[in-house]
């Protein structure tokens, strides 16, 4: 008796045994899952904390010194911001000029967009490729190259007063080189790169169901009214995505000003953007700590825009559910 | 309360045809029920009535006028929707007055209509509510308000009650005939629910395929289906065919051979089909007119039971005759059938139904 029980023990202890290396295989497994997880996460993980939080983090620092890229920084506390909210009229005209051309790129260019999208979404022939070809400028647009060629467009003897010349007989003036014109041909660029937000208001018109349109055509609601009550307000949430996104980029604009006023955000300072301020501060006067300043400056500014828009939305961005 | 007539209405889409030459005469104050499997082109009938698609050919007239060529909105019609098509950024209030407001109904009216309406239909505490925050039933009741509310001539009803639950669909069906009779008007409903159609309908029309294979009230086109399509739509469980030979006239009926034994329906042999020796038929029989037992009726057979349903009330029996055709049996009570019983089943021969090889209706 007393044997099998032994036998017994011993038979228990062995499967605990046997568990217990089960257990350890089983985490063992887990853990090379896990590695292999990670292993493919690296790449963007050493990105994103190499080229994106680290220097985020450094800029951060360097906005509480005096930096020239030469010398050791130098700790001032809040020094730049403190110059920057007080003595600093180029920061002020920087602020006019970026909040100018977010007040009037982001609401035309939207509105642009939803009217091609609308446009685009009443069953056109071809409507892949009139989509693929609305597109296009946004891909392109960003780019130096465009920038330049609107600069050859909107120059004294660009290809727009060419056309002004030999239709009106006008004889137009550089609309880039005129202060009071120079800003708005970098408006015109910008919403001419409509292309994102109008896939995306076309996205979110075919999610409002049919019927609704049908139902509001037995109620008698013509065209106008129908776009008014259904298609505007159940667009809602894709106008206000849209908002944010294309006012956070215009608060980031940089390449076409820097482009077509060959950097110097003139003339008298009238494209002077933001982000082009910021760069003329970093890298051609080398106050590095200053730009680093004013860059968190415009993170807090975007900061703010988004957070306004958010506690906006609830007044005016109807959800389904 | 309006009449409508549709005269050889033909709709087509591109180079197809999906309905065919349809001809029918609602009459006013009429609940007409439009049935039929997927596919069969009732709904595309009621959107052509509805004005929400063209029509191809023919006339469409309401209250005499004709129609073919007018908006949705001028044809004195309100539709309820499958998906009840609320604006779900407006509450119940300003779902059911948008039509109104559209026509620039005064405030005072509007209010009255809307309340009125949230009255008959329940929705009075509803009306800030918006749709997200309402039960499908609600939702229901909020679409129907919105048409109540227009005071249409004709209501059309594109399968209401498919988003349903079966409780909650038995119960707006109720609430639907209730609204019916209260209001009188005239409702055309689009339905693939023959239950549904069946208790609503003053008239069924039975489509299939975009033709009209039947228009009559819901018990003639179950006592007497036109053809063996309707016989097995209208039913459930659906009608059971099985496959005879013709044995010729006899004065009571025609005769019918049902596994080598004679079989004399009350079925009178009809003009334009005529009865020929050994023809093959078809033989239908209503599971609930099947009798357990050998009764007095025609014999049908042994049947061996397969799969039995204790519904309670019925019991059904899925079987097969000796001959290996299938035979569903619907008995009222609870049987104590198990699978593998035979039972023996029996028909009263008034209760017969033959079909030729066409599908058509020996007699009407």
């Amino acid at each position: 008796m007393e044997a099998q029980y032994l036998r017994e023990d011993a038979s228990r202890i062995a499967t605990a045994a046997d568990r217990q290396a089960t257990t350890r295989h089983e985490c063992g497994s887990a853990l090379r899952y896990q590695l292999a997880s990670y292993s493919f996460l690296l790449p963007w993980l050493i990105g994103f904390f190499a080229l994106t939080l680290g220097p985020a983090l450094s800029s951060l620092y360097l906005s509480f010194t005096d930096y020239d890229l030469v010398d050791t920084p130098y700790w001032i506390g809040i020094g730049n911001y403190a110059r920057i909210a007080s003595d600093d009229p180029r920061f002020l005209k920087a602020m006019q000029v970026t909040f100018t051309f977010v007040v009037l790129s982001v609401p035309l260019k939207l509105t642009f967009a939803l009217a091609i999208a609308i446009t685009l979404n009443k069953g056109l022939r071809g409507l892949t490729f009139f989509r693929a070809v609305f597109y296009l400028p946004s891909l392109i647009g960003a780019s130096v190259a465009i920038a330049v060629l609107w600069r050859q467009i909107f120059a004294g003897d660009g290809l727009l007063n060419k056309l002004l010349a030999s239709v009106f007989g006008y004889e137009g003036p550089s609309w880039i080189s005129t202060p009071g014109t120079a800003l708005y041909t970098i408006v015109l660029l910008a919403v001419w790169q409509f292309g994102s937000p109008m896939i995306i208001f076309l996205a979110g018109l075919r999610q409002i169901p049919q019927d609704m349109y049908e139902a509001a055509s037995i109620d008698g609601a013509g065209a106008r009214r129908q776009f008014l009550k259904i298609t505007l307000p159940l667009l809602t949430p894709v106008i206000f995505f849209n908002a944010v996104i294309q006012t956070i980029d215009a608060f980031k604009a940089f390449t076409s000003a820097f482009v077509i006023s060959n950097g110097s955000g003139g003339p008298i300072d009238s494209t002077l953007f933001y982000t082009l301020y910021l760069y003329q501060e970093a890298f051609v006067n080398f106050r590095i700590g200053y730009a680093s300043a004013l860059a968190w400056v415009l993170v807090v500014i975007i900061c703010i825009f988004t957070a306004l828009s958010f506690l906006s939305a609830r007044f005016w961005v109807h959800y389904d559910d | 309360m309006t009449s409508l007539v549709l005269d050889k209405i033909v709709k087509r889409f591109g180079s197809i045809e999906a309905i065919h030459d349809v001809d029918l005469d609602i009459r006013s104050g009429e609940f007409v029920v439009f049935v039929g499997p997927s596919g069969c082109g009732k709904s595309t009938l009621l959107r052509m009535i509805a004005g929400l698609e063209s029509i191809s050919e023919g006339r469409l007239t309401i209250g005499g006028q004709l129609m073919n060529g007018r908006a949705a909105a001028d044809r004195g019609i309100a539709m309820v929707f499958q998906s009840y098509a609320l604006y779900p950024h407006m509450s119940v209030y300003k779902n059911m007055a948008f039509g109104l407001e559209t026509i620039r109904m005064p405030k005072a009216e509007i209010e009255v209509r809307v309340r009125k309406a949230a009255a008959i239909l329940r929705l009075t505490e509803l009306l800030d509510r918006r749709p997200r925050e309402l039960s499908g039933g609600q939702r229901q009741r909020v679409a129907i308000g919105r048409a109540i509310v227009r005071e249409p001539r004709i209501f059309l009803f594109d399968e209401p009650l498919s988003n349903l639950d079966a409780e909650l669909r038995v119960q707006t069906r109720v609430e639907i005939a209730k609204l019916h009779a209260d209001l009188g008007a005239t409702m055309i409903y689009v339905t693939h629910d023959q239950v549904e159609a069946m208790t609503l309908a003053d008239r069924i029309v039975v489509l299939r395929a975009g033709r009209v294979e039947q228009f009559g009230r819901p018990l003639d086109i179950y006592n007497k289906p036109a053809n063996r399509f309707v016989a097995g739509f209208i039913g459930s469980p659906k009608m059971n065919f099985l496959d005879v030979k013709s044995l010729g006239t006899r004065p009571n009926g025609v005769a019918v051979d049902l596994a080598g034994q004679e079989l004399v329906t009350h079925v009178a042999a009809d003009k334009v089909v005529p009865i020929t020796v050994n023809a093959p038929l078809t033989l239908g029989v209503r599971p609930e007119h099947i009798v357990i037992g050998s009764g007095d009726g025609l014999q049908l057979g042994q049947v061996r039971a397969e799969h039995v349903e204790h519904l309670g009330s019925q019991t059904l029996i899925y079987g097969k005759l000796t001959d290996g055709q299938n035979m569903t049996i619907v008995c009222d009570g609870q049987k104590r059938t198990h699978v593998g019983d035979a039972v023996e089943a029996s028909v009263a021969p008034s209760l017969c139904h033959l079909f030729d090889t066409d599908g058509r209706t020996l007699t009407l």
